[in-house]
C-alpha cells in the first residue's frame, strides 16, 4: 500500500492526482518514523539555527542597533525601519533594482522561448548549439563581468565598435545613468541558457499531432504559437517568470563587479542596486540593524510581488486535466 | 499556406497530407507519399538553411565573449583592448607573469578545497535527508517537506547578517568554514531533486533487503546511495560550480588580511581593481584576462564531462514548478 502511493508519485513529478488523504489516518510504525527523523535530524538543526533561528534574530537586529565590537543590540524600536523611508538611496536603490526587474524579466523569456524553439525546430545538430549557448552558464560572475567591462566600453568596447558598423553611434553603457541597466540586462541575456533549457524541456512535451491538426484547420505558425505553444508551456512559463523575478530583485553580482569594487563610479545613483545597497551598509558600514531591515523590507516586496504573480498566474496558466 | 513548413515534422499519415495539401492550394503531383513534394522540399531546405544561419549567428554572439577573454589573455598591455580575435602580438608570457604578480595558486588552492568540501558535504547531507523523506512514514512528513519547498523561496538577504553573526560568534570569520558549513545541514533544492530520485527506485528492492536483515542506514548505503550515483554527481557538480563561481560569499568572510586567503573569484575582482587603466591601477589588465581564463576553465571541463547532468538536474528545476 505504502508501496503504490510512493511508486505513482515517482513515476510522474508532474502533477498528477493528489496522494490519497487517508495516509494521515494510519498509525506509524514507530521505529519506522524514529529513524526518518533521525534522517532528515541534518536537516532540522540546519532549519532550526541557519532558517528559522536566523530569521528571528534577523528580526530582533532589524529593532536593534547593533554593536559588532561587543556583539551587543541595544533595541530602538522602529528607528531602523523609520530610517528607510528617510534614507532616500533605499528607495532609489528600489526602484532601480524593480526597473531593472521589469526591463530584464520579460527580455529574458522571451530570448530564452526564441531560442529553445530554434533548437526545438532543428532536430538533429540541436545538440551541438544547445552546448556552446550553455557555456556562458557555466562562466563565473567575475570573469563575465571583466570580459563585459571592456566590451561595453562606451569608447573603444566591442559593442559600440559593432554599432558602429552599421551606423549605430552606441551610448556610453557605463557611464550614462540611462545605459547603466541595460548594460546589465545584455549582461543577464547572455546567461540566460538555464531558462532556455526549462523551456526546450517542456517544448519537446508538447504533442506533435496539436500542431498538425492546427495546421490541417489552417492555422499559421502565429497562431499556432499562441494557441498551442502558450497554453501547452504555460506552466514553465509561469515558473520561470516567478523564478527569474525573484532572482533580478537580488541582483547583486554583476552591479558590485561593473560599479562597486572600488570608489570610482561614474553612476552611483543609476547603479545602486538594493542588494548592493544592503551590502554596503552591512559589510561596509556594519549597520547590521539598518541592513537588517532593508532585508525585511525587499523580503516583504518579493513576497508581494510573487502572490500577485501566482494570482495572476492561476489563470493564465492551462492545467491539462487537473489542477495539483 | 504556411503548414508547408510544417510538413517535415508530419510525414506520417499520407490521408492527413493530402488533405492538407488541398487545402493549401494544390499540388497536383502530391497525392500519395512525401516523394512527390518537391517544391515543399525545396522550401524546407530553405527554412532550414535560414534556421542554421541564425542559430550559427547566436552562437558566435554566445562564444565572442569567451574568444575575445582568451585572446586578450595572449595579447601584450598595449594591445589588450584593440578587440581583434587573431592577436597583433602573440604573448603568452602573460600567463607566468601573472603567475607571479598574482598568488593564483593561493587562489586556486582556496577555491578547490572550498568547493570540494561544499560539494561532498551537501551532497552526502542532502542525500541522507532526502532519504528520510523519501523511504520512511513519519508524522508529519509532508508538512516538513512543503517547509524545505517552501525555504528555496526565501531571499537570502534575510538570513544574511545573522549568518554572519553566527560565524563571528564561533570566531570562523575570516576562516573557509562559512564557505562550506552550512552544507552539512543540506540544501533544499537538492533535497528535492534526490528525494525524487530516490522515490523512482523500486520499493521491492528496500523490502527484500530487510527481509535478509539490513539496517534502515544499511537501506540507504548500500542500496539506495549505488543506484543514485547519477544524482549524486548532478548535486556535486551544481554545488561545486555555485561554490566555484560564488562571489558574495568570499566578499563578506575572506576579504581582509592578505590577499592569498582569497577565492579565484574575489581575487580577480580585486585585481580587476588593481590592474584596470584609469582607476589609480597600473593598467596590466592582460594579467585580469589570465586570471579569468584560469577561474572559467575548470568550468568548461567540468561542463564538457557532466554536461548530460547539468542539462538533466536544469531541466528538474523546470519540472517542480
Amino acid at each position: 500500500m505504502t508501496a503504490v502511493a510512493s511508486k505513482s508519485e515517482a513515476a510522474a513529478p508532474v502533477p498528477t492526482t493528489p496522494a490519497p488523504r487517508q495516509v494521515h489516518k494510519r498509525k506509524f510504525n514507530r521505529r519506522e518514523a524514529v529513524a526518518g527523523y533521525l534522517f532528515i535530524a541534518p536537516w532540522i538543526v540546519g532549519f532550526l539555527v541557519f532558517t528559522l533561528g536566523a530569521m528571528i534574530y534577523s528580526l530582533v537586529i532589524s529593532f536593534s542597533r547593533f554593536n559588532l565590537a561587543q556583539n551587543t543590540a541595544t533595541p530602538v524600536g522602529f528607528d531602523n525601519y523609520n530610517q528607510l523611508f528617510e534614507d532616500p538611496k533605499v528607495m532609489m536603490s528600489l526602484g532601480n533594482t524593480l526597473f531593472f526587474a521589469i526591463l530584464a524579466v520579460p527580455l529574458e523569456i522571451m530570448f530564452a522561448l526564441f531560442l529553445a524553439m530554434l533548437l526545438n525546430r532543428v532536430g538533429r545538430g540541436a545538440g551541438i548549439f544547445r552546448t556552446l549557448y550553455y557555456l556562458p552558464k557555466m562562466t563565473p560572475s567575475v570573469a563575465a563581468a571583466s570580459v563585459f567591462l571592456l566590451l561595453l566600453n562606451g569608447n573603444y568596447g566591442a559593442i559600440n565598435r559593432g554599432l558602429a558598423l552599421i551606423g549605430i553611434q552606441g551610448p556610453q553603457w557605463l557611464t550614462d545613468p540611462a545605459w547603466v541597466k541595460p548594460s546589465i540586462v545584455i549582461m543577464t541575456l547572455w546567461g540566460v541558457s538555464g531558462t532556455m533549457i526549462i523551456f526546450l524541456a517542456a517544448l519537446k512535451n508538447v504533442p506533435r499531432d496539436l500542431y498538425e491538426v492546427a495546421s490541417l484547420d489552417g492555422a499559421g505558425k502565429v497562431r499556432q504559437f499562441w494557441n498551442i505553444t502558450v497554453p501547452m508551456i504555460s506552466g514553465t512559463i509561469f515558473f520561470n517568470v516567478l523564478v527569474l523575478t525573484i532572482a533580478a530583485l537580488q541582483v547583486f553580482d554583476q552591479a558590485f563587479l561593473l560599479f562597486w569594487r572600488n570608489q570610482t563610479n561614474a553612476s552611483p545613483e543609476a547603479s545602486l542596486f538594493y542588494a548592493v545597497y544592503l551590502f554596503q551598509q552591512a559589510f561596509r558600514s556594519f549597520n547590521f540593524g539598518f541592513a537588517a531591515a532593508m532585508a525585511w523590507l525587499i523580503f516583504v516586496i518579493i513576497m508581494i510581488i510573487t502572490f500577485i504573480q501566482v494570482k495572476f498566474g492561476n489563470r493564465f496558466v492551462y492545467y491539462e486535466g487537473d489542477k495539483d | 499556406m504556411s503548414n508547408v513548413i510544417g510538413t517535415a515534422n508530419a510525414t506520417v499519415d499520407p490521408r492527413v497530407q493530402a488533405i492538407g495539401v488541398e487545402e493549401s492550394g494544390g499540388n497536383p503531383a502530391n497525392d500519395s507519399r512525401p516523394v512527390g513534394e518537391t517544391p515543399g522540399r525545396v522550401k524546407d531546405t530553405i527554412v532550414k538553411a535560414i534556421l542554421w544561419v541564425v542559430l550559427v549567428a547566436f552562437a558566435f554572439g554566445f562564444l565572442y565573449p569567451f574568444l575575445w577573454l582568451i585572446s586578450a589573455s595572449f595579447k601584450p598591455r598595449g594591445e589588450v583592448f584593440d578587440n581583434r580575435i587573431i592577436p597583433n602580438t602573440f604573448n603568452p608570457q602573460n600567463y607566468a607573469e601573472a603567475w607571479d604578480k598574482l598568488p593564483l595558486l593561493s587562489w586556486m588552492g582556496n577555491s578547490i578545497l572550498i568547493a570540494v568540501l561544499a560539494a561532498t558535504l551537501v551532497t552526502l547531507s542532502s542525500s541522507i535527508v532526502a532519504f528520510g523523506f523519501a523511504y520512511f512514514k513519519f508524522p508529519f512528513r509532508n508538512q516538513l517537506f512543503g517547509l524545505i519547498l517552501a525555504t528555496m523561496m526565501l531571499p537570502g538577504a534575510v538570513t544574511l547578517i545573522p549568518t554572519y553573526l553566527i560565524w563571528n560568534n564561533l570566531h570562523l570569520v575570516g576562516t573557509t568554514v562559512p564557505l562550506w558549513g552550512a552544507n552539512l545541514f543540506g540544501s533544499a533544492f537538492y533535497i528535492f531533486l534526490q528525494r525524487q530520485f530516490f522515490l523512482g527506485l523500486p520499493r521491492e528492492l528496500f523490502e527484500a533487503a530487510r527481509m535478509d536483515g539490513a539496517s534502515y542506514w544499511g537501506l540507504f548505503w548500500r542500496i539506495a546511495a549505488p543506484l543514485s550515483i547519477p544524482s549524486f554527481i548532478i548535486v556535486f557538480i551544481f554545488e561545486f560550480q555555485a561554490s566555484w563561481n560564488n562571489l558574495q560569499a568570499p566578499l563578506i568572510y575572506l576579504n581582509f588580511g592578505s590577499i592569498e586567503n582569497f577565492t579565484v573569484p574575489l581575487g580577480i575582482s580585486y585585481a580587476m581593481t588593481a590592474y584596470s587603466p584609469g582607476n589609480g591601477g597600473q593598467g596590466d589588465y592582460q594579467w585580469v584576462m589570465v586570471a579569468a581564463v584560469i577561474v572559467t576553465l575548470p568550468m568548461l571541463i567540468l561542463f564538457a564531462f557532466g554536461q548530460r547532468y547539468f542539462i538533466e538536474g536544469i531541466a528538474t528545476q523546470g519540472r517542480k514548478g
